[in-house]
């Protein structure tokens, strides 16, 4: 059953346009020029009830206006919405109660006063009976590791416990749907997984459908067996995770170390691809290659031949550099 | 009702408690509304010298008493709100479902009462210097000022707020309530009593919002003689008027937000 069903979803916003220098500005402040920028352009797809869908895109690719429209901050130029049955920009009650939003550092947390002042007014306003929501803060307390905290002052917390204190604010409705915008942004790698760790533990324990953008490929791994790509505002790939790697990485990283420096390193880039395959990275004696995943045996045989090698290791290329180069060609 | 009575009340106590947060601000945030004492003495000393409509005493307990509506009435919203807007904060708000102008009626409550005791001291302190100034209004004049200075908080938190709804096409919309203050500082019987304007002028101004919002209540106080009835009623009708252009700007300008920078 599709929880979240989006079609032909577009959104397009108009830009001031301002030339430098004093004229550019004396030009503005007399007629304002504006040019639309297509934001997102057509989109559709559909995400079933309890599942966890990555959504990737480069900076300004369109990810969080997508977002918004989902969650009905935003009225969409074209396309329609339905989530949960709804229309989100409606923001009707019965919506509000089974959504949630959580956007990086953007603190719904009232600064100077414990978070806890923060949590009952989001009971009284969810509507959250006084025995169930003490229930759900301890419960909610403990996935994330929040003990003791939550009657210290906000701006006294560390940004990572700042940030599962808001994750704890946006999920104390309980709600079915939800939207996270980089949830991990700027936290230390052990907070990063301790977020992970619980949203994956939410959903499992809830049903939640998670609908997540993240810089860090490493949340997407492990969270979402299925990925939408969005590229200039349009949908270029929707699937899993895994079938996006095999197309987009039928490469191997081999990483030689030499006993010599390269005599010619500017003759050895012109012959490479030829020879053995894709430079990734020359640093002293050290150089990574990208090699073709069937030719890789012979490309190993063919540079423990040509050079006097210390070291040599064959991993798989990381998935940023996969979804890089996704992004980069711009089709899928 | 029930539902309705704890979401007022936890808000409530917690912009309180946040308010307290800021004891030092407090006091100055109450001296920072004493210009009609400094007003007061301006006017007492013109009024020993020349010929006035009011007597030196009616002048003070007049300006004592807009000191007092003031301290009442005091919005801030559109400062805050347009903030909201501009750095996407309201964003979060939306997406509760409580409308988030809420938020802004409590603060604004529980910062009067945080001010109260504050205010109750210049109170004490204004008649040990006046002493001749003193007097006790009736208990039925008390409730009535009461009321309509309510009523005159209302007035003026509803004509911000919509202005401020504005943030939603302009970034700076602070600049209207800008504007608009020139008309209430004059209009309103801040810098002088209605009384001592010309009979047109006031004629004219009685049909405007400003009057009402310092002039009516501070009048009502000190026992000036003035229309009550006709007063309730234009401030309803600017009150109608502006609720009406409130949520009709309130609907156009969420069609028109982007959640900047959220």
């Amino acid at each position: 059953m599709p929880i979240i069903v989006v079609e032909n979803l577009s959104k397009v916003y108009p830009v001031a346009v301002k030339e430098p220098g004093i004229k550019g500005t004396l030009v503005h402040f007399l007629r304002r020029n504006y040019r639309m920028v297509n934001a997102v352009q057509d989109i559709s797809f559909e995400i079933d009830s309890g599942e966890v869908v990555g959504f990737l895109g480069a900076n300004g690719a369109g990810k969080t206006t997508t977002l918004k429209m989902l969650t009905g901050l935003i009225h969409p130029s074209g396309g329609r919405v339905r989530v949960a049955g709804n229309v989100p920009f409606r923001r009707q009650e019965p919506f509000l109660q089974k959504i949630t939003l959580v956007m990086g550092q953007k603190q719904q947390l009232i600064w100077d006063l414990p978070a806890l002042d923060s949590l009952k007014i989001n009971a009284a306003v969810y509507g959250i009976p006084e025995a169930e929501f003490g229930k759900r803060v301890g419960e909610l307390v403990e996935m994330l590791s929040l003990e003791g905290k939550l009657n210290q002052p906000v701006r006294k917390l560390s940004l990572g416990e700042r940030m599962k204190a808001e994750l704890l604010a946006a999920l104390i409705h309980r709600p079915q749907v939800l939207f996270l915008d980089e949830p991990t942004l700027g936290l230390d790698v052990n907070a990063q997984v301790a977020v992970r760790d619980f949203l994956r533990e939410y959903n499992r324990r809830y049903q939640a459908t998670v609908l997540l953008t993240s810089h860090y490929m490493a949340d997407i791994t492990a969270l979402c067996k299925r990925v939408m790509l969005i590229h200039q505002g349009q949908l270029i790939y929707d699937g899993s995770l895994d079938s996006l790697l095999e197309r987009f990485a039928p490469y191997r990283e081999v990483k030689v170390e030499l006993a010599n420096p390269l005599p010619d390193v500017e003759t050895f880039r012109r012959n490479v691809s030829t020879l053995y395959g894709e430079v990734e990275s020359i640093e002293g004696r050290e150089i990574r290659l990208l090699v073709q995943r069937e030719a890789l045996t012979r490309t190993v045989a063919q540079i423990l031949a040509d050079w006097e090698v210390i070291d040599l290791t064959v991993t798989d290329a990381p998935v940023e550099e996969v979804i890089g180069r996704v992004f980069r060609a711009g089709v899928v | 009702m029930r539902q309705v009575f704890r979401t007022a009340t936890t808000l409530l106590t917690a912009y309180y408690a946040y308010m307290l947060e800021y004891r030092a601000e407090l006091v100055l945030w109450v001296l920072s509304n004493s210009l009609p004492l400094i007003l007061m003495g301006v006017w007492n000393q013109a009024a020993q010298s020349g010929r006035f409509g009011l007597s030196p005493v009616d002048l003070v307990r007049y300006f004592f008493a807009v000191f007092i509506v003031r301290q009442i009435t005091v919005v801030w919203v559109i400062w805050d709100f347009e903030k909201e807007v501009v750095q996407g904060k309201l964003s979060p708000r939306l997406l509760q479902p409580l409308d988030p102008v809420w938020h802004h009626v409590a603060s604004h409550l529980s910062e009067r009462l945080a001010r109260l005791p504050f205010a109750l001291g210049l109170v004490v302190l204004f008649f040990g210097l006046y002493p001749e100034a003193f007097w006790l209004p009736s208990i039925k004049t008390l409730l009535l000022f009461l009321l309509v200075a309510g009523l005159a908080f209302a007035l003026r938190f509803l004509i911000q707020y919509t202005f401020a709804l504005f943030a939603f096409w302009t970034e700076r919309a602070t600049a209207i309530e800008q504007f608009w203050y020139l008309f209430y500082l004059f209009l309103s019987g801040m810098i002088a009593p209605l009384e001592l304007f010309p009979a047109p002028v006031r004629e004219a101004v009685q049909w405007t919002p400003f009057p009402y919002m310092v002039h009516f209540p501070a009048a009502i106080l000190v026992g000036l003689p003035v229309d009550v009835v006709r007063g309730l009623l234009v401030m309803l009708g600017w009150g109608a008027l502006f609720f009406v252009l409130n949520r009709w700007l309130w609907r156009r300008g969420l069609k028109h937000y982007s959640g900047m920078g959220a």
